[in-house]
């Protein structure tokens, strides 16, 4: 009986499409090992079940080496993959130079007004959408509840840097291991330079001027670098210089910071009884300002797109479709529940009132996102896109070695005017040598 | 008297060895602990020793998610298939620079150790650009030749200084009686050289098994080995220090076993190799 | 007392070893060459230009460059140091009659099992750091305050997470040596009534003497290229502190994606690895002779 039914469901789809059948097609999908991720993978019998004729081969890596591998191939146009995992920097550059296929075969279910339009701006080029965002993140305070009654202050839901200053000198007990702020230490231009960009943003500072000259010799970026320092000196953890994500999301777990300024997506990681200890008090706060108008948060969405000279591009487009869809977000709703739907991309998921009581975070996420804007990054203007990045392809580079310097004055073998100084220098060098300045 | 006395040193050193031997280990045995934690466990300060919760949620996580088994094939596979290819090469070259030396044997051997000394990363893309031209990018044989070629100078290099520890006269003993070039190597040499081949085949095998830049940069699934599926447990955002552990459990396991039984094969080479 | 002919089939048998590696050498040797001259960033392949020597420019007047070499040396000397003396030592221990010798020996070399990576993250976060690490409860539980191991002695860090990987080298090749040693040899000078330390110095060491080359040159050749332990506990940091050449050539490749500018630092490296291969050779290379 199963047998007659699947056999003319299938003659009904063969007529339907009124083609000849099509050859299995195997689509090469690359994905960053975060859970988000991850779980799409665990859930992806839903999609080959609807398309019997789409085989799936996952290859599943950790970001720096996915990154690396994604590059290298495009690049050389090795075509390896049919799905690119890309981020909000990626996918403009290499949009622009042609290396991917607008989405434009994504189907009437898509809604594609329905993306937030901070993410929707950052994935699209000349308005063409070149990447669809399968999960948003900002970043935010993260704090104890706890220890912040204890230090007899009270977070407010913007707080200001100054506020952050004196709450983590109060909620500091060195003795007994409790650490008032952690932060990123650790170089890299997605590691420690994330957190100082999208902070220097809200001390009015910005990487470069109109004319592509470096801005590292500016006051307002002496204060961000400053303060970044003074605080982590006196209120940080020890080893904060070897310190990225995933070592302060373990110190937080452990109790043992009162704050963390970090990805948003961190809160449903320390809200997850299973690993955190301190899952039951924590609160959430917007990144600080200083009063200029930007505040120190960042935006950035892991993305899916199409290689441009793929074979695939009909299969990729549906997997696309259906990955970032409404209806995968229901899908996980009903089988993990709403708290792990892919958080950051829609706007309707905002309005669904089963996610908001499911996801404590969920408000704060999107105002965090909304008030990101790789647009207009910063206070001054600047003639280039992107919050916590610059999107021009030298950016890895320069600030991988500006990262370096400035975790080398949090580890103290550098002042910070020091760290400065290198920063401008490398910097500038690294800009003539490409041709922005002359 | 004497009896009692070396039985004494022998428990001593019995002790100092194994205490020795515990502390090396131990960051391996604590990642097989931790492979049983939960991850919250895993971070534990004090940290837990035996008395936790143990679990083996991590090892079907991690079967859920990716095909261990099609990765270790490919690393067996890749490391045992490329490096018996290697030993067909180095052997007889081994051989004839061991005994037959000419005046530039030395910077011949100095010259392939210096093959090895390019920085992999400084030549990726070379190598990729020819890889796709002829390919072999997630190709078996591709990267199977890599580890070869990676391991030959070596290879060459520490049979050839095994080799050299064999008297000339058994060789020529057998050469008076006779013996055929390939019969000397195969029947005479190479027993005599067994503990050496076997050591030297050994370290070739773990070195590859290890190799993580050629093999992440080279393969995606089909050809994929261990080393690429370590890169889709290391480092994700989140807690992952069980589940890594547990990935790297699995990834150690195979050639742990492997290298149990060739300590076997290398000590019985021993008593066949003291004949001199 | 080769033969003519014996002296060809040497020649022939050394032939396929020797093409295979010339082949493996030169191709990609000439191609890095090229890209070397070219402005051919991975991020903006469409705009490939020729600057000739331009990129070894910006590679050697890196003001990071001459503390990389100096770190390069220190890396690759103090794990060689730590490895061969402690290879010595681990191997003389193995060599006695102990009780569950080839269990031992296979804890012995199991470290070298372990991926660099796993390693260094398995060290990074379960053993040093800190705050959580079990070095710092070991500290505190002794009354100590717990070091900051990347923070305050970055590079001892990275020396002994790599030692630890080497170290098994060392003892398993050096341990194979030792047994090959004759037992009578051993018996006749242990009559005789040598003491240890003269036996050693006098017969041991000498007869271990090449498996020792063996080890620095085969290390020396890793160590030059070790870039996963530091992008993974320090990523060059603090500052520049555990940057060595390795890692600024992957920095420029695969962290800048800049072709040109990995493709000059790998022909500089090369050139450095090739001095101090000729340096070694100089100092050890006798016991090659025999």
């Amino acid at each position: 009986m199963k047998v007659l039914v699947k056999s003319l469901l299938g003659a009904v789809a063969l007529a339907g499409l009124s083609l000849p059948a099509h050859a299995e097609t195997t689509l090469t999908i690359p994905l960053v090992n975060n859970s988000d991720l991850i779980r799409m993978q665990k859930l992806s019998d839903d999609f080959t079940a609807k398309n019997p004729d789409i085989k799936i081969n996952w290859v599943t890596l950790e970001e720096n080496v996915l990154r690396q591998k994604l590059t290298t191939d495009i690049a050389t146009k090795g075509g390896q993959f049919d799905v690119l995992t890309i981020g909000t920097y990626e996918v403009p550059i290499w949009g622009k130079k042609g290396w991917l296929l607008p989405l434009d075969k994504l189907g009437a279910d898509y809604d594609v007004d329905d993306l937030l339009p901070a993410i929707r701006g950052g994935l699209s080029v000349d308005g063409k959408l070149y990447a669809s965002p399968f999960y948003g993140e900002s970043s935010m305070v993260m704090y104890r509840k706890d220890l912040m009654d204890k230090a007899g202050l009270k977070m407010p839901d913007a707080p200001t840097w100054d506020f952050i200053r004196e709450a983590a000198d109060k909620m500091t007990d060195k003795a007994g291991e409790v650490y008032g702020i952690c932060l990123r230490g650790k170089a890299g231009w997605g590691e420690n330079m994330a957190f100082l960009t999208a902070t220097a943003n809200s001390f009015g500072a910005r990487w470069f001027d109109e004319k592509w000259e470096p801005q590292f010799n500016t006051p307002e970026w002496k204060k961000a670098l400053d303060f970044y320092l003074s605080m982590m000196k006196a209120d940080g953890p020890p080893g904060a210089a070897a310190n990225g994500f995933n070592e302060n999301l373990a110190l937080f777990g452990a109790g043992k910071c009162g704050m963390w300024i970090d990805a948003t997506v961190a809160a449903s990681f320390v809200t997850d009884p299973k690993q955190s200890k301190v899952f039951d008090k924590v609160g959430f706060a917007l990144a600080p300002d200083n009063g200029l108008g930007k505040r120190g948060n960042w935006l950035w969405a892991w993305s899916l797109a199409v290689p441009a000279g793929s074979q695939k591009t009909e299969a990729a487009q549906k997997f696309i479709a259906w990955a970032t869809s409404k209806q995968y977000a229901a899908l996980v709703a009903s089988k993990e529940g709403w708290a792990n739907v892919p958080p950051g991309t829609r706007t309707s998921l905002y309005n669904n009132p089963d996610y908001l009581k499911a996801a404590p975070f969920a408000k704060m996420t999107i105002d965090s996102i909304n008030s990101a804007d790789p647009l207009h990054p910063t206070v001054k203007p600047v003639p280039y896109t992107g919050v916590q990045f610059v999107a021009i392809p030298e950016f890895q580079g320069i600030a991988n070695d500006v990262g370096q310097d400035f975790s080398g004055a949090l580890a103290g073998t550098m002042t910070g005017d020091a760290a400065l100084a290198a920063a401008q220098a490398s910097t500038e060098a690294a800009m003539k040598k490409a041709g922005y300045i002359k | 008297m004497a009896l009692k006395q070396s039985m004494g040193k022998r428990v001593g050193m019995s002790a100092a060895a194994w205490l020795i031997g515990f502390l090396i280990f131990f960051p391996i045995l604590w990642t097989f602990l931790t492979s049983f934690k939960s991850e919250l466990d895993a971070f534990a300060i004090p940290p837990k020793f035996l008395f936790f919760h143990w679990t083996a949620e991590n090892y079907a996580e991690v079967q859920s998610r990716s095909n261990y088994l099609l990765f270790a094939y490919n690393s067996i596979v890749l490391s045992v298939g490329a490096n018996i290819v290697g030993l067909i090469i180095a052997v007889p070259a081994a051989w004839s620079m061991a005994f037959v030396p000419t005046k530039r044997t030395k910077d011949v051997l100095m010259w392939m150790l210096s093959t090895k000394m390019m920085p992999g990363v400084g030549v990726l893309v070379p190598i990729y650009l020819l890889f796709r031209d002829f390919h072999l990018l997630d190709n078996r044989l591709g990267i199977g030749f890599v580890l070869l070629m990676m391991n030959l100078p070596i290879l060459i290099w520490m049979l050839y200084t095994y080799f050299k520890e064999i008297p000339v006269d058994i060789l020529e003993a057998a050469r008076m009686d006779g013996a055929s070039l390939m019969n000397e190597i195969v029947y005479v040499l190479t027993p005599m050289a067994i503990p050496g081949i076997a050591s030297t085949m050994l370290l070739a095998v773990i070195l590859s098994w290890n190799e993580a830049f050629w093999t992440l940069n080279l393969t995606t699934s089909n050809a994929a080995p261990l080393t690429a599926f370590i890169a889709s447990y290391s480092a994700p955002e989140g807690l992952f220090w069980a589940k890594l552990s547990a990935a790297s459990t699995l990834a150690i396991a195979p050639i742990l076993i492997l290298g149990w039984f060739s300590q076997k094969q290398l000590v019985r080479g021993l008593t066949f190799g003291a004949v001199k | 007392m080769a033969t003519q002919q014996t002296r060809v089939a040497g020649r022939l048998l050394v032939a396929p070893s020797v093409i295979l590696l010339f082949l493996w050498m030169i191709v990609p040797l000439a191609m890095t060459l090229y890209f070397s001259t070219l402005r051919y960033s991975l991020l903006d392949s469409d705009n490939v230009s020729f600057v000739f020597l331009q990129n070894y420019g910006y590679f050697l007047s890196d003001p990071n460059f001459f503390s990389a070499l100096v770190n390069t040396l220190v890396l690759v000397g103090s794990v060689l140091v730590i490895s061969v003396v402690g290879g010595i030592l681990v191997a003389l221990l193995m060599d006695q009659p102990i009780f569950g010798q080839s269990f031992v020996r296979l804890m012995v070399i199991a470290p070298f099992f372990v991926m660099p990576t796993v390693s260094a993250l398995v060290w990074k976060n379960l053993l040093m750091n800190p705050v959580s690490g079990l070095f710092a409860w070991i500290a505190h539980s002794l009354g100590l305050p717990a070091i900051d191991w990347f923070t305050n002695w970055p590079m001892l860090s990275v020396i002994l997470i790599v030692s630890w990987q080497w170290l098994p080298f060392a003892s398993l090749i050096l341990l194979t040596a030792l047994q090959s040693f004759d037992e009578e040899q051993k018996e006749a000078a242990t009559l005789d009534g040598a003491g240890a330390i003269p036996f050693f110095f006098y017969l041991v060491l000498p007869h271990i003497a090449r498996a020792i080359t063996v080890v620095i040159l085969i290390e020396t050749i890793f160590l030059l290229s070790v870039f996963a332990e530091i992008l993974v506990t320090t990523a060059g940091g603090p500052g520049v502190a555990t940057t060595n050449i390795a890692f600024l050539v992957y920095k420029q490749a695969l962290l800048n994606f800049d072709v040109g500018g990995a493709s000059a630092g790998g022909i500089v490296a090369v050139v450095l690895a090739n001095i101090v291969a000729i340096f070694l050779m100089r100092i050890v290379g006798k016991n090659l002779e025999s």
